[in-house]
């Protein structure tokens, strides 16, 4: 049953990285045109509050992010502090739910804020 | 007893990127979470927010952010050549795309040093 | 006449580096090197090799810290300058001196389901394979390996889970997996898939870069990747 369950995590890991690479491409380009024009928490509220497409895009990134993360996590705890695999992913898991609610609440903020 | 490689078994561009891979992924990983903090500051409104961009502008800030930016450049493209070793026909460990990946690193430092410094 | 410094690994369980002066000549190898030090300077000294022509795969060691076939590396391609250093395989619990225990190494192959499982019997007539067809392809990709472990030997992954298979083992497997006549395929796909399989490959491609017979276990690996992702999402692993 273990290595179905690696065998999805392998999946989905690398599902979300081909999200995650259009997602960190619009995401770089969007940090250089914030950082030009200056960060002030006003001027950074004023294009994200109520924007549906901000919402949407960061949504996916935040969702995409929680996927992927976890589950390299869990490797490195393995591999470099030694962990055991059922440990790690249950320390992946809380890392995923983290991830998550912590993502959406930044992007209900900005949306919001 | 077991014997154990060393960097003369490791030097070769392949595993430098795995490197490079492992370390940006982690130090973006820790990141997110301090990230989406800094962000859910905004709840409490502009001036919340505006607080903690001006606690985070000054160097130190600024040169860790830096560091995360050119992180996540690397990570990308990084994991772009992992993508397309796994899941193209084999050709090879594909090492134009490490030089590629560096490419992307310093395009990516460049633009944000460039942006800061307007 | 011109002498190479040789540190040569010597001991078990615990051990050191041993200098030897060996007279230089054209066209060495580092096989030859341990040769005449166990010849001419230290008879006890341990080691194994048989072919000599890079066919039988035990004569493999650590040269100048890198896992290579020791009777196909000639000195002038690896020593650092007079300074040569022959240690034993890493990875591999030391038997004594420059041979390793490679039971570990081979028990996986029988793990990962290394052998092959057919169904035809006497009275059946020849499977037809077409040398062309993709599937036979990929296979005849790894079918060369001789294991002599320099891959096993060259890979974090297996310093790091000491249950991984490791290299050799998931290519011998790949080629079996891509065998149309072999009758174990699902046995073979759940015993390479999972943390001490296919998965735990992070790429580190050492195993490509050291294989002396320029087979790329990575590609094996990927593919199994893909294979056993696929059974998994389909609930047949």
């Amino acid at each position: 049953m273990e290595h179905a369950a690696q065998a999805k995590r392998w999946y989905w890991q690398r599902v979300s990285a081909m999200v995650l690479a259009l997602c960190v491409l619009v995401h770089l380009v969007t940090i250089v045109y914030a950082v030009r024009s200056g960060l002030s928490g006003e001027a950074l509220l004023a294009r994200t509050r109520g924007s549906v497409a901000f919402a949407a895009f960061y949504a996916v990134f935040v969702m995409a992010c929680a996927v992927h993360v976890p589950i390299g996590v869990a490797r490195i705890a393995e591999e470099w502090l030694g962990l055991g695999s059922c440990a790690a992913n249950a320390a992946a898991n809380a890392f995923a739910l983290l991830l998550a609610v912590m993502g959406f609440t930044a992007v209900y903020a900005m949306v919001t804020g | 007893m077991m014997r154990r490689n060393g960097l003369r078994a490791h030097n070769h561009p392949a595993w430098w990127a795995f490197v490079v891979h492992r370390v940006s992924g982690l130090a973006l990983a820790l990141f997110l979470p301090l990230h989406f903090w800094a962000l859910s500051t905004a709840l409490h409104g502009a001036a919340a927010l505006d607080g903690f961009l001006r606690f985070a502008d000054r160097p130190l800030f600024k040169f860790a952010e830096w560091g995360l930016v050119i992180l996540l450049a690397l990570h990308m493209a990084g994991g772009v050549r992992l993508l397309l070793i796994e899941f193209l026909p084999w050709s090879g460990l594909r090492k134009d795309w490490i030089a590629l990946s560096c490419g992307c690193g310093v395009i990516a430092g460049l633009a944000f040093a460039l942006a800061l410094l307007r | 006449m011109p002498t190479l410094r040789v540190s040569i690994w010597r001991g078990r369980t615990e051990g050191g580096f041993v200098d030897y002066d060996v007279p230089r000549h054209e066209s060495q190898t580092v096989l030859d090197v341990v040769t005449h030090v166990q010849r001419h300077l230290e008879p006890s000294l341990a080691y194994r090799f048989a072919c000599r022509v890079g066919m039988c795969g035990s004569c493999a060691m650590t040269v100048n810290g890198v896992a290579r076939w020791t009777c196909r590396t000639h000195i002038a391609n690896v020593a650092d300058g007079d300074r040569l250093e022959i240690a034993p395989l890493a990875n591999l619990p030391v038997v004594k001196d420059l041979v390793t225990d490679m039971r570990g190494f081979f028990d996986k192959w029988a793990r990962a389901k290394g052998r092959f499982e057919g169904r035809r019997t006497r009275d059946d007539d020849f499977a037809r394979v077409d040398p062309a067809s993709p599937a036979r392809k990929l296979a005849d990709a790894g079918i060369e390996c001789i294991g002599c472990g320099v891959c096993y030997a060259s890979c974090d992954v297996v310093a790091w889970r000491p249950d991984f298979l490791g290299p050799a083992a998931l290519n011998r497997a790949w080629t079996l997996v891509n065998d149309v006549r072999d009758d174990a395929q699902r046995e073979r796909l759940r015993a390479v898939a999972g943390d001490a399989g296919c998965h735990a490959c992070h790429t580190q491609g050492s195993c490509v870069e050291r294989c002396p017979k320029h087979l790329a276990p990575a590609a094996a690996i990927a593919g199994l990747k893909r294979v056993t992702a696929r059974a998994a999402a389909r609930g047949k692993l």
